[in-house]
């Protein structure tokens, strides 16, 4: 793949939790059209540094610069960055007293300021694409998870960002449901979407992830493809982090 | 035939000074509860401040109000301050003053708690799509706070209503006070004027109270649907 240009590099980064260091020292480019995949073990710093990101986290040190900006200086105007930085959370968060479409456009209509015609045409024509059309009237409780995630995903794509962060999107679903969250996601990346995924989805993070980023205690241990880390990881605890997610067979028929 | 003694509400202009009286609790009540509607969502918010100093204030403001008994207060402002700052305030004034003093804390106090009740992640959720502070209260935390709210802030609204009839002690006559002077100068023709005319009073409470409480029932069926 050709170099493409820099969307966010992040140089020196440490960030506290009081006296706890949560990230330490990390560095990382995210490139125009990239998909990476943070993974890691629970508590590692991977959802810390993806709130870093935009802003929803004050680090310690090191600095952050998007599209050419530090965005980490002192008087950021966050909500004019957070525009171009889509965010998707695992308990989807949904505003519950508006219906979906009232949901999707409510930043595209008060923080953009656009007009309304054009921006409902966006938001249907994304939520066509996510097959929920025909629920942009309902509330967020009349859906289930899987359709609240979609719609938490197209919220953030009406606002046409450069770059889209997802932190654990599917960790709070229903087996069943995960996957028509996980394609939603693949036709993103297909489409050229700048991405940084966190996920415990190990066979997604390989098929959709240009990069594979390794974090273990606050920081990073390894920046592979994927096809390098699942199947030569260059740690051990990377090796020992993946194994977590193979069943040998012969555990199982020790038990039976 | 032995007179009910009914007609006393209908002797002279008894009915018409009743519903005068009326009309005087009527106007601290619903004042009052207009101001300490608007302040008290802005008092609720300054409570959730992060800064210690600030709660601390708010919660002492809070807590004078509570345990000083509004019976007090309107003292306090009646005659103590008034004389201290040599001035003149009406029994009105007072009483609409004292009155918000004590809804703006209860009411700061049930939005305070509606507010924090909400998860912090809708707060980030509105900021990720750009939203700036005032924008998330505006579209996301006031809205939702103010359906959780909503049962309790009626309940102080119908509860300062009620209280208003202690403003008589400052020399305001409201309702019950005009409900006394008739029974006192009818007394003697009407030896069951005190039944009637409390009677009146009790069902004229109920008419004002028992459609705000209708009304807060049908928002909270509308907003649950």
């Amino acid at each position: 793949m050709a170099e493409n240009k820099t969307i966010l590099r992040i140089s020196g980064l440490t960030k506290k939790y009081g006296d706890v260091t949560a990230l330490e020292g990390i560095d990382l480019d995210i490139r125009e059209g990239e998909v990476t995949v943070i993974l890691g073990p629970s508590g590692c710093g991977k959802s810390t540094l993806l709130r870093c990101m935009n802003g929803l986290e004050k680090i310690a040190q090191g600095q952050i610069e998007f599209d050419g900006r530090v965005i980490t200086a002192e008087g950021t105007k966050w909500p004019e960055i957070r525009q171009k930085i889509g965010m998707v959370f695992q308990s989807y968060e949904l505003f519950p007293h508006m219906t979906i479409l009232e949901n999707i456009l409510l930043g595209p209509l008060k923080v953009q300021k656009r007009e309304r015609a054009e921006a409902q045409q966006q938001a249907e024509t994304l939520l066509d694409r996510v097959g929920l059309l025909h629920r942009k009237d309902s509330y967020p409780r009349e859906l289930s998870g899987g359709q609240k995630q979609r719609v938490a995903i197209v919220r953030a794509l009406c606002m046409r960002p450069q770059l889209m962060l997802f932190d654990e999107v599917t960790a709070a679903l229903d087996p069943e449901m995960v996957r028509e969250v996980l394609d939603v996601m693949l036709e993103l990346a297909k489409q050229g979407m700048t991405m940084a995924i966190v996920t415990h989805e190990m066979e997604f993070a390989r098929a959709v992830a240009d990069r594979i980023i390794f974090i273990d205690e606050g920081k990073i241990t390894e920046i592979s493809t994927p096809e390098e880390f699942f199947t030569h990881p260059k740690t051990e605890r990377a090796q020992r982090f993946l194994n977590i997610f193979h069943f040998e067979t012969d555990d199982f028929r020790k038990e039976v | 035939m032995q007179s009910s003694g009914i007609q006393v509400l209908f002797e002279g202009a008894n009915l018409s000074r009743l519903l005068g009286g009326l009309w005087v609790t009527l106007q601290i009540a619903l004042i009052s509860i207009a101001i300490s509607a608007v302040l008290g969502v802005l008092f609720g918010i300054v409570m959730t401040s992060k800064s210690r100093v600030v709660r601390a204030v708010c919660r002492i403001y809070l807590e004078a109000v509570r345990i000083i008994p509004i019976l007090v207060w309107l003292f306090i402002f009646y005659f103590g301050v008034t004389k201290a700052l040599n001035i003149h305030l009406s029994g009105m004034f007072v009483s609409v003053l004292v009155f918000s003093l004590w809804g703006t804390a209860e009411m700061g106090d049930i939005v305070r708690g509606a507010v924090q009740s909400l998860p912090l992640h809708q707060r980030e959720a509105g900021r990720a799509i750009g939203l700036t502070e005032l924008q998330v209260y505006r579209y996301i935390i006031i809205p939702q706070a103010v359906r959780r709210l909503l049962p309790a802030a009626i309940n102080l609204a119908t509860r300062m209503i009620k209280t208003t009839s202690l403003v008589v002690i400052i020399g305001v006559v409201e309702v019950v006070k005009v409900g006394q002077q008739i029974i006192e100068s009818n007394i003697l023709n009407f030896p069951t004027a005190s039944l009637w005319v409390y009677g009146l009073i009790f069902l004229l409470y109920f008419i004002i109270c028992y459609p705000i409480s209708l009304f807060s029932k049908r928002l909270e069926t509308r907003w649950q649907s």
